[in-house]
């Protein structure tokens, strides 16, 4: 599949071959609707960035010093919805999906382009109207709105429960989207068996987009049905059930910790393969753990419960499902490591981000297992050992694999070459830095002090103290990614077609693609990882 | 043994209280053991890896290894053998603290935003205390008078979330004396993080002592009973009685016959009448500078007498 030839203009590319913001608004080409959803979610991981550094800040000491108790509620409230539905949950898969999952499938565009452009439309709809709560009551439910207190609750929360919402109908769009290309799409040559592991995680999250997202729509539409019309389905007051909701909420907000972690699993696949020049150990092992993963996750909400009143039985049943989810992911942990056996290893920043990757996610996992054992989570449940946890996994493995991913492709994107000595300083500061804020929340967590607490008891007060200095160095590691992502596009060398060296498809077409990715018709005769 | 207790990161932990207690602390230390372990393995190879095969040039050749059905075997096996072994001992723990012992002292634990309000059987009544003997079972039968509560007691590593509309249970026997941390760990608004109580064992002697000063209240003069229906009725999560420091609600300190604003900007007298009427009804005149609809209404939930102890108590702020 030659790409570049000599009938073809190569300075022509997606970004300059249309020009003005109205081909960007109107565009139905993947890549630039990539680049539109990267523009949104930066800006939205700036506000929720800006909320945990408040969150920090006013940990630093006991009492009350930078804010409010009931202001804390709400940056801890708008740091937990924006960086879910707004961040994470669209991160890896409207982004790096968008842009690559077609060229690396061989595919001219997604299977619906309309729709594609449709849902990054209705993205921006639910967020704004969740950033635009900001400025009438503000929302202080916490990001999960558990019922009665989200029913009581003054505040905006029918607004942002809404937006949440509608965020969940883009989500399903996109979901819908990357299933029928890959299943529709794929250019000769292209078998299952040949996709890159980054489509198959992808392929994974779409099937729990689709089928897990609705379930939250419905329930956060009772919720807004309660607040507005008085059914008493949630309040016992009325005459409902509160604990219902948790169900019916981590029915979607399990399956959910996977739309956030499988792609990111798919990215380090990706980045490890690459930078070891090796072929990826176990392909149809971590193909299928993907899908075995999004299966089971459907069955494990209950673990989110076991001190909610649900009875032992169920606990025990939660419980048992959810170490069957540590498998798959052992697996996975387990082949990535083989493949960097015999390899030809290089450290530049999106392998330095893989290997992060590899090192927090084991901690995320390991106190993962921790968690769903019963009589241990108890101890646990609700303290900042769980925050510590989930940050591990969802920061330390997504964000870290997001970090990794951009650098990764930002030549294929842009064009431009970025400057790698500042990208490793990033990573420096983000990797320590996370590990200082979140490492000593573990501890806090073992010694017993709740999560969303605004004051805390004086034993508690040096270990926050670190985890609040550890913020400004991710804050600090941030602000330089932003200086490397702003150089590079102003000042960076030109971009080679493939300048890792890598074998998957996207890197056999010229920096930027073309607007139809490929100059002529792809036609595949080997698998992605074929470094022989 | 200091370094074991530090290795077994034990010394981080609160002080274990009930035999319960000490049982999660072993099945923790092991999953450490075994965290650990598994993350020598899988860090230390990585690095290792990392380390010896670091690229050398840029046509380095490397093997074709696609997979080795052996290997992949031994590695979902042995994890999966470890996981379920941690399930079988987890559930082993957690059956005990669910079975509920048949004869146990029973104590009514009512979480309010933001107070825990407990009730024993002789009808003695506290606020963010719980009074409990040592080695005896004791079960805590629980509701929530507004939104979910958690009741958390760190040092006897037990937690039950506390619904509206339904009783949950919780129970403890306690080995060591002592006063322990209750902490709510379930949001519950404004002052989650304030919602602090005191789980205090004492003696069988000193917990019938106590019992029986408790129920002597109503012989106690007047403004100290008010003081008992003050800290009982958890006023003071939200008013300060010592100084002019505003909780949730206005200080109560040095009030009594001094005018007031409204939020309308209406004068009135904090007098006996006003104190009644901000009790039973507090949306009918809001403190300027306040939100209405925060403090609950006590209608129906004292006595007359109670009434006037209170009114009393708050005169005597000086
Ligand atoms: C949940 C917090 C909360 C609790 C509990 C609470 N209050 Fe209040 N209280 C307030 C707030 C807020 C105000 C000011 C708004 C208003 O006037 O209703 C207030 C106002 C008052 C006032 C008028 C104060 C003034 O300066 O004019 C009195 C008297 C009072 N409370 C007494 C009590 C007593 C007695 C109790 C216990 C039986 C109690 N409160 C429990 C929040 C609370
Ligand atoms: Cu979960
Ligand atoms: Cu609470």
């Amino acid at each position: 599949m030659a790409a570049t030839t000599h009938h073809h203009n190569p300075d022509v590319n997606y970004i300059n071959e249309f020009k003005g913001i109205g081909s960007w608004l109107t565009s139905l080409d993947h890549k630039r609707i990539g680049l539109m959803y990267m523009i949104s979610v930066l800006t939205f991981f700036l506000f929720g960035g800006i909320a945990a550094l408040g969150i920090r800040l006013e940990l630093f000491s006991p009492g009350q010093t930078v804010m409010t108790a009931d202001q804390y509620n709400q940056f801890m409230t708008y740091h937990g919805a924006i960086m879910v539905f707004m961040v994470i949950v669209p991160g890896i898969p409207a982004i790096l999906g968008n842009f690559f999952l077609p060229i690396h499938v061989g595919a001219k565009d997604v299977a619906f382009p309309r729709l594609n452009l449709l849902s990054w439309y209705v993205f921006m709809v639910g967020a704004l109207m969740g950033i635009a709560t900001l400025f009438m009551h503000k929302v202080d439910t916490g990001w999960t709105f558990y019922t009665p207190y989200s029913i009581k609750t003054s505040g905006a929360a029918t607004m942002m429960v809404v937006a949440a919402f509608i965020m969940g109908m883009s989500s399903i769009l996109t979901g819908l989207n990357f299933i029928a290309t890959v299943h529709k799409l794929r250019c000769p040559g292209m078998t299952m068996y040949r996709m890159p592991l980054f489509v198959w995680a992808i392929y994974s999250t779409a099937i729990l987009q689709l089928l897990a997202t609705p379930v939250l729509g419905i329930t956060l539409l009772l919720l807004a049905a309660e607040r507005i019309l008085g059914v008493g389905i949630f309040d016992p007051a009325l005459g409902g059930d509160p604990v219902l909701f948790q169900h019916f909420f981590w029915f979607y907000s399990h399956p959910a910790v996977y739309i956030m972690i499988l792609p990111a699993m798919g990215v380090v696949s990706e980045l490890i393969a690459a930078f070891s020049r090796k072929t990826i150990f176990g392909y149809t092992a971590i193909a299928y753990s993907s899908l075995g993963i999004a299966a089971v996750s459907f069955f494990v909400w209950g673990h989110h419960m076991y001190v909610s009143g649900q009875s032992e039985t169920a606990g025990i049943v939660f419980s048992f499902l959810t170490m069957l989810v540590g498998v798959p992911t052992a697996i996975k942990m387990f082949n990535w490591l083989a493949t960097l056996y015999r390899g030809s290893i290089s450290f530049q920043s999106p392998m330095l981000f893989a290997l992060g990757f590899l090192f927090l996610f084991m901690i995320g996992g390991v106190t993962g297992i921790m968690l769903a054992t019963l009589a241990v989570d108890v101890h646990f449940h609700d303290t900042y050992f769980v925050v510590a946890h989930f940050h591990y996994v969802m920061v330390g493995g997504t964000l870290m694999a997001l970090m990794g991913g951009f650098y990764y492709w930002f030549p294929k994107m842009f064009g431009k070459m970025y400057n790698e000595g500042l990208a490793r300083v990033t990573f420096v500061f983000i990797f320590i830095g996370f590990n200082v804020t979140f490492f000593p929340q573990f501890i806090l967590g073992a010694m017993g002090m709740p999560r969303r607490y605004f004051d805390y008891i004086p034993a508690y007060e040096s270990l926050n103290k670190i985890s609040t200095v550890g913020s400004w160095l991710i804050g600090i590691g941030f602000l330089i990614s932003l200086y490397v992502i702003i150089d590079g596009l102003l000042r960076g060398k030109k971009a080679p077609a493939n300048p890792w060296g890598a074998k998957t498809l996207e890197w056999q077409v010229p920096s930027p693609p073309p607007h139809t990715n490929f100059h002529h018709d792809p036609v595949v005769t080997a698998g992605p990882y074929e470094y022989r | 043994m200091m370094w074991m207790n530090v290795a077994r990161a034990q010394s981080l932990m609160p002080t274990r209280g009930t035999e319960v207690a000490s049982q999660v602390s072993n099945l923790y230390s092991f999953l450490l053991i075994v965290s650990f372990i598994a993350s020598a393995i899988l860090i230390g190879g990585m690095i290792f890896f990392a380390w010896k095969y670091k690229r050398k040039t840029d046509n380095d050749k490397t093997p074709y290894i696609s997979h080795s059905t052996a290997l992949e075997f031994l590695w979902s096996f042995i994890p999966l053998v470890i996981f379920l072994g941690v399930f079988v001992w987890g559930w082993y723990v957690y059956h005990q603290m669910r079975d509920m012992p048949k004869d146990a002292l029973e104590i009514h634990v009512v979480g309010k935003q933001w107070a825990w309000e407990t009730q024993y059987k002789s009808g003695v009544k506290a606020s963010n205390l719980v009074v409990a003997p040592i080695d005896t079972d004791v079960k805590l039968i629980m509701s929530s008078n507004d939104v979910i509560h958690s009741f958390y007691v760190p040092s006897f590593r037990i937690k039950q979330d506390v619904v509206p509309g339904r009783y949950t249970a919780l129970w403890f026997k306690a080995n060591k004396l002592g006063e322990f941390h209750i902490f709510c760990t379930e949001y519950c608004g404004t002052q989650h993080s304030g919602m602090i109580g005191t789980m205090k064992i004492v003696s069988r002697e000193d917990y019938d002592r106590w019992l029986e000063e408790e129920s002597k209240v109503g012989l106690l003069p007047l403004a100290e009973r008010g003081a008992k229906v003050f800290q009982v009725k958890a006023c003071a999560s939200c008013h300060s009685v010592s100084d002019a420091v505003v909780k949730v609600g206005p200080s109560l300190w040095q009030r009594f016959g001094h005018e007031e604003e409204t939020s309308s900007g209406e004068k009135v007298m904090f007098d006996e009448n006003y104190i009644r009427e901000s009790v039973l009804n507090p949306n009918a005149k809001i403190v300027k500078g306040f939100p209405s609809n925060v403090m609950p209404s006590f209608q129906g939930q004292l006595s007359e007498v109670e009434m006037a102890a209170l009114i009393e108590y708050l005169k005597g702020l000086k």
